[in-house]
């Protein structure tokens, strides 16, 4: 298991070098820069040129990789677009974006499992096809649209904002009431952040559970007079459970890239919508520390999902 | 036992729309406004976007700056000031006394050497160098007294003494590309910096020091929306106050009771730019005869549903150094037909397309990707010059794509393209013949009377001596068409009714007025602003 650890860490940590390297090289060379970016008479030729100096951006690129690199280490990266530490500006957004996938997590595995499995005891009946027509539905339809729509129904039907993290007037709020407000405006995005995942994760329970229930020892243990409750929860969902397990560290991957869009359609203070605006400004240092971190945390979801499988599958050994 | 989860589920979320629908957000004394993004520096010499130059032009003061009709200017921080005329202009500042930085501190000459000073390091991370090439030198006389030297005459030079001052206790050990100061900034402004919500929002109060009295509104808060159809939203629901409204929205939102929709002229236009090396556009007849065939007013109408005005020339037509006698290019699609078979180009094979010397009249138009307006426009304009004989190819580029291999490289036939200026008619960057090889002249534009005359206006500091410069530039580009000038967009803003201005008369007694659009924008007395106190309590 030290063994598998190790090689394990280490073939992770060189397929990091390699994302670095290569996005690297595609966010710099991608047509654009991060100076006088509009066209501005006002502005001369002159002094874009020294500008670009200021920020190194003058020198080979990968005297410009090992630089941003070392400042990412030694902490003097500093932002293009605000002047401000780039570890600063992730640390405070970094949070945010943690606790909406979080929210969504929750949600997904809370609705997701118990409707698989509703969906499998009842298979083929009216309320099974139903579940099947609506995961499809969510799987295909875009975040983004149901996100506006949702927000029109909403401000529609109750004329309260739902932007952002928080309401704006919150002075003579109770704490009760603030919790609230903080709580609702959690709600939407998480809910439309999960819908794509309760989805796919409720059509994987399923078909999970339909495939052990025909197993023989959920027959022996219906044949000895259990009651089907104890069958179907204590058998057959330990054993059904076993390869969702490993769809957490699928789940990492789609909620950041879910993030980027719903944050900026919720105006959610987070690193995905950091990372849209500093795309746009082509602000380097930024848009590369995001990225080498977001690769961080799916290369950890995936390390973490093997890890999992080997404790609740005491068939699997790594070794 | 597995059914718990969904059923909290629901009951945090009944909960939650319980909550929400019986309680309406309230209104104090504030105005709050949404930007699409974050500011990034709240320091004048490094802001480059629109968020923080809107914040830092209420934290921060100029010397001087432009009257509500945009044409002279008045002192600010500067009571007074003198231009002496010459081979070496200089330019003295009588500095207001007792004006206090918010931290206490007073303000002196010091601080405008200092913020100069900061301006021309090279290490500046800022694009305003620019501004101040022409300065030869800058000196405090005195702590109230500021004068700055010029290499030659440069009447836009004055313009930019309305940069924001900053003060020089504060940064003068600081690197002041990565201080903290940008992050929490202290001016000389009517409202003082609060705090600064990383992407939701910067809250700024009012000063009660402010040298020419305490603001009226007590607090004004800027909300970081990245969408602008959500910004909507917000506003039907009174999360914000303030919105600048898209032509498309317009009728919905018009017909919102609690809101008044203003419309003013922006300080832009586009325009159909032609590449003037390409031998297809070096006859003026051929420029002439594409204007007279592009219908503005349709355009205007179709694209910008009517909030737009076709302009005569490269100046915003509200303006003073706008040339009135000069009119707009008929739309005429005869004469325009005829202007081109005075250039030669007929259709002599009879496929419906133009042609000279065997060859067909062919041409690409591009613009830029992601800007739905440009893109129409450049439908409608391919369609109106098909009637006309013309093959017109339309293609649209990614921005950074468009600039490098297209507009910089100078490899294009014609593009569309916006101009979005300052209120200073120099616009010497765009049409001097200088600017052509490196500048923004990219279109290759010579005229050497228009050359003469843009010189001659930036040496000139009389408005008055400027302005018939100005209106003969004006004739001149209008005569040559190296644009068709399609038009000037109007700005739309919506705001929430129960904004007034407070107005003191002699006695000192306050009344209430209508909010008033002024040639320099809505917000120009924004330090004016209040809610009426009736509704101010109001729940």
């Amino acid at each position: 298991m030290a063994q598998y650890l190790i090689r394990r860490l280490i073939y992770t940590f060189i397929t990091l070098v390699g994302i670095s390297v290569i996005s690297w090289v595609i966010i710099t060379q991608a047509p654009g820069s991060p100076i006088a970016i509009t066209l501005d008479p006002k502005v001369s030729p002159k002094i874009v040129e020294q500008m670009e100096k200021n920020y190194d951006l003058d020198k080979p690129i990968y005297q410009q990789y090992f630089l941003w690199l070392k400042r990412l280490f030694t902490g003097n990266l500093y932002s293009f677009k605000d002047g401000r530490p780039v570890l600063d500006k992730i640390g405070e957004r970094i949070w945010n974006t943690l606790l909406l996938n979080f929210v969504s997590i929750l949600i997904i595995f809370s609705l997701a499992i118990p409707l698989g499995i509703f969906s499998a005891r009842k298979q083929y009946t009216f309320l099974d096809n139903l579940g099947t027509f609506g995961a499809y539905l969510g799987i295909s339809i875009p975040g983004f649209w149901l996100a506006y729509l949702l927000i029109l129904g909403t401000v529609k039907l109750f004329g309260y904002p739902v932007l952002g993290m928080r309401s704006f007037v919150t002075e003579d709020l109770t704490s009760l009431e603030i919790v609230m407000d903080r709580l609702w405006h959690l709600m939407l995005p998480s809910i439309i952040l999960a819908i794509g995942g309760i989805a796919a994760l409720s059509r994987y329970t399923r078909s999970s559970m339909l495939e052990v229930i025909r197993q023989d020892y959920v027959r022996t243990a219906k044949a000895k007079g259990l009651p089907e409750e104890t069958v179907y929860y204590k058998h057959a969902l330990r054993n059904a459970l076993l390869p969702i397990v490993t769809l957490f560290g699928f789940l990492i991957p789609g909620l950041i890239g879910g993030s980027i869009i719903m944050e900026t359609v919720f105006a959610w203070p987070g690193i995905g919508r950091l990372a849209y605006q500093a795309v746009l400004a082509r602000d380097y240092p930024v848009v590369m520390t995001i990225n080498t971190i977001s690769a961080v945390l799916v290369l950890i979801g995936n390390f973490i999902a093997d890890m999992l499988y080997a404790i609740v599958d005491p068939r699997i050994r790594y070794g | 036992m597995l059914f718990i989860p969904p059923v909290l589920f629901l009951i945090i979320l009944g909960v939650n729309l319980l909550f929400v629908s019986y309680r309406p957000p309230q209104r104090v004394n504030q105005l709050i406004m949404s930007s699409i993004g974050d500011a990034s520096f709240l320091n004048p010499i490094l802001a480059q976007d629109s968020a923080s130059s809107e914040i830092n032009s209420l934290v921060y003061n100029g010397l001087i700056k432009y009257d509500r009709n945009l044409q002279n200017f008045v002192g600010v921080l500067a009571e007074s000031w003198k231009v002496e005329d010459g081979k070496e202009p200089r330019i003295t500042f009588s500095l207001r006394k007792g004006v206090h930085w918010h931290d206490g501190k007073e303000f002196t000459a010091h601080d405008v050497k200092f913020t100069y000073d900061k301006i021309m390091d090279e290490k500046t991370n800022t694009v305003r160098r620019s501004d101040y090439e022409l300065v030869k030198g800058a000196e405090v006389l005195d702590p109230y007294t500021f004068r700055v030297t010029y290499k030659q005459p440069f009447s836009p030079g004055l313009g930019t003494w309305s940069m924001g001052i900053i003060p020089k206790h504060l940064l003068e050990k600081e690197d002041i590309n990565t201080t903290s100061f940008n992050r929490k900034p202290v001016g000389t402004g009517p409202f003082r910096f609060v705090e600064w919500v990383t992407d939701e929002k910067i809250v700024v109060e009012a000063n009660p020091k402010y040298f020419e009295g305490k603001p009226g509104l007590d607090r004004i808060i800027y909300r970081i929306i990245p969408e602008t159809s959500l910004s909507e939203m917000e506003l039907l629901t009174k999360g914000i106050d303030y919105y600048g409204v898209l032509p498309h929205q317009y009728r919905r939102m018009s017909k919102v009771p609690f809101l008044k929709i203003y419309s003013q002229p922006v300080f832009s236009y586009s325009y159909l730019g032609y590449n003037l090396n390409n031998p297809l556009f070096q006859d003026k007849k051929v420029r002439q005869a594409f204007s007279h065939a592009i219908n503005r007013e349709e355009l205007v109408q179709y694209v910008l549903y009517g909030f737009g005005a076709v302009i005569s020339g490269p100046f915003p037509s509200h303006l003073w150094y706008y040339n009135p006698n000069v009119k707009p290019v008929p739309y005429d699609l005869d004469k325009a037909r005829q202007l081109l078979s005075e250039a030669g180009w007929k259709d002599r094979d009879g496929d419906g397309i133009l042609d000279k010397d065997g060859k067909p009249f062919r041409f690409k138009l591009i613009t830029n990707s992601g800007n739905d307006i440009r893109r129409d426009v450049g439908v409608l304009v391919q369609r109106q010059l098909r009637e006309l004989g013309v093959d017109v190819t339309f293609e649209t580029y990614e921005w950074s794509i468009f600039l490098k291999n297209f507009i910089n490289a100078r490899h294009f036939d014609a593009c569309i393209l916006g101009w979005g200026l300052s209120p200073d008619p120099d616009d010497y960057m765009i049409w001097h013949s200088s600017q052509i090889e490196k500048g923004f002249n990219f279109i290759s534009y010579r005229n050497p009377e228009a050359d003469r005359l843009w010189e001659e206006g930036r040496k000139e500091y009389d408005v008055e001596k400027r302005k018939h410069i100005y209106w003969r530039i004006h004739e001149l580009i209008a005569e040559d068409q190296p644009y068709t000038f399609l038009y000037m967009p109007l700005g739309l803003s919506a705001l929430q009714r129960r904004f007034f201005l407070m107005e003191r008369d002699e006695k000192g007694k306050e009344a209430l007025q209508e909010i008033r659009l002024e040639k320099a924008g809505l917000m120009y007395d924004l330090v004016k602003w209040t809610v009426s106190k009736g509704i101010a309590l109001e729940r």
